[in-house]
């Protein structure tokens, strides 16, 4: 496995946590993985993206020129990533924020309407985490989710486990979504 | 203890409070931030002293006086930051003391930009204040080998009185990776050090710490001292890694994060048959020489890849001596070298030798 996962979309979204997530899962599962930013003069609303990968080998470049998956939350991102994506990957885009569809039919495309199922459970700052959770099910030949659900409750504070449990429960919306 | 997800600069300052340094004196910049920000956090917990300086210069200064005083001792900065602390670094390479410069390379010339670079090599293994001094430079390319860099230098530096140096990029300070620390060291367990100015007692002769010397006997014979010191260093103290070189045709010479993006174009240019190799210098100065000019007479090029114009490429020639053609390729101003672009030119300099 090298798995190597671009998150992206505004700053605020919480796109950096929801790679970071997936980097706990990573390291608590033994697996060798790196979780790289983009920083640089920007401010709330700005473009924000992380680079995460996840393999059983030493990994080389932090950078990814070619992600095997894309997580998409607004449109300039999709914009920017989507011919990236390599042939036989996938993209998961939260079609609530995302009107456009990808132009490819070489890569697996899962449109979630993300913000507004987070918004429905009342939580909606956490569309991340339902973005988070359809990507478990895009690799469930890949990662448990389970694993994911143990380094979220593993990696929250004591004092904010309800919290812990909000982000669960949204990974899970995001994980049973199914598209029609 | 067992690994945790850190990004670089927090595990730098992490590393470098459990190998015992117990005084950071600093000035914020980006992208080395947050390694003053979590000493700020930190250092008082762990009984020690963190203080950001008015400046650059005020900071680099108080290194000089912990470092006389026998404290393991340390700041850090990005590169703007590091030309303002050169004539310290002079003066404490000048008072033969040991102490930790951390410059978290950021584009340049001027105030540059705020993205990732090598363009401070020259500045790092080549003097960057004034007279014959040197520094031990690590350049550290994981999150892990970062921490143990941390007190590999420090060791080092004591060990050989002279200020030591790594050098990251602002990539390698913000990104995280699973790191796992050595346990805490007791500062008092460090070996002694019976040239630190910590009062007679009345007990002995008075130490002093000073880099001015107006006879130039005296002066010279100091270098001269100092130099011995350097050949054994250069002897014995680089450290380097080699990926695929016994059979290569095109060995690339890469350090610190861009070494990793070219580890893996050294993959995929293998994966195309092409037989490409890897050295990765980890201390830039001493410069791990015998490694090139081993290779010099097995590999058709070399390429020295970087986040500058050119400046390790220099270092690559003197030790391959004109046996081979060494080839250069690099991106500056906080632009990252990709690893196509670095397959494209394999490729280009495989045709040209």
């Amino acid at each position: 496995m090298y798995e190597q996962i671009i998150i992206a979309g505004f700053g605020g979204q919480g796109v950096l946590f929801a790679g970071k997530i997936l980097a706990y899962m990573g390291m608590d599962t033994g697996k060798e993985l790196s979780w790289l930013p983009s920083y640089g003069p920007e401010m709330r609303g700005g473009t924000c993206n992380c680079s995460v990968i996840i393999a059983d080998t030493q990994i080389g470049s932090p950078i990814i020129q070619r992600p095997d998956a894309l997580i998409v939350m607004n449109k300039p991102s999709l914009e920017k990533f989507a011919d990236s994506v390599r042939p036989g990957g996938v993209i998961v885009l939260d079609s609530s924020l995302i009107d456009s569809k990808v132009e490819r039919d070489d890569v697996t495309v899962i449109y979630i309407p993300a913000m507004k199922i987070a918004e429905q459970a009342g939580a909606g700052t956490l569309g991340n985490m339902v973005m988070a959770g359809a990507y478990m099910k895009a690799r469930d030949d890949m990662f448990k989710v389970d694993d994911l659900y143990k380094s979220v409750r593993e990696h929250t504070p004591a004092k904010r486990a309800g919290l812990a449990e909000k982000n669960i429960e949204l990974i899970k919306a995001g994980y049973e979504f199914k598209q029609c | 203890m067992s690994k945790v997800l850190m990004k670089g600069n927090e595990a730098l300052a992490e590393a470098a409070m459990r190998c015992g340094c117990r005084f950071f004196f600093g000035y914020p910049i980006t992208p080395q931030t947050e390694l003053a920000a979590y000493m700020a956090k930190k250092m008082q917990k762990n009984g020690g002293t963190f203080l950001q300086a008015e400046s650059e210069v005020a900071a680099i200064n108080m290194v000089y006086g912990a470092a006389g005083a026998g404290a393991r001792v340390m700041t850090s900065s990005s590169s703007p930051g590091i030309s303002l602390k050169q004539e310290g670094i002079s003066y404490i390479a000048g008072a033969d003391l040991p102490c930790l410069v951390v410059n978290i390379v950021r584009g340049g010339p001027g105030l540059g930009g705020i993205q990732p670079a090598q363009s401070d090599y020259f500045q790092a293994t080549k003097g960057g204040g004034h007279g014959d001094y040197h520094l031990l430079v690590f350049a550290p390319s994981s999150v892990q080998e970062l921490a143990d860099m941390t007190s590999r230098a420090f060791d080092k530096a004591d060990e050989y009185r002279m200020p030591a140096m790594i050098m990251g990029d602002g990539m390698l300070g913000q990104m995280m990776e699973p790191v796992e620390f050595k346990e805490f060291a007791d500062p008092a367990s460090l070996p002694a050090k019976p040239w630190a100015t910590t009062g007679t007692g009345m007990k002995r002769k008075k130490n002093i710490i000073n880099s001015l010397y107006l006879t130039p006997e005296e002066l010279e014979n100091l270098c001269v001292e100092r130099e011995k010191r350097y050949d054994k260093i250069r002897a014995t103290e680089y450290l380097y890694e080699e990926i695929d070189t016994e059979d290569a045709d095109i060995i690339i010479a890469a350090y610190g994060t861009i070494a990793r993006v070219a580890m893996s174009a050294v993959q995929q240019a293998r994966e195309m048959g092409i037989k490409a190799g890897l050295i990765r210098p980890i201390t830039l100065w001493p410069f791990p020489t015998e490694a090139f000019a081993k290779r010099a007479e097995t590999a058709k090029c070399f390429l020295s890849v970087e986040m500058s114009m050119g400046q390790m490429v220099e270092d690559v020639r003197l030790s391959v001596n004109g046996k081979k053609p060494v080839y250069f390729y690099g991106r500056t101003g906080g632009m990252v070298p990709e690893q196509d672009a670095i397959v494209a030119e394999i490729e280009k300099c495989l045709k040209n030798s």
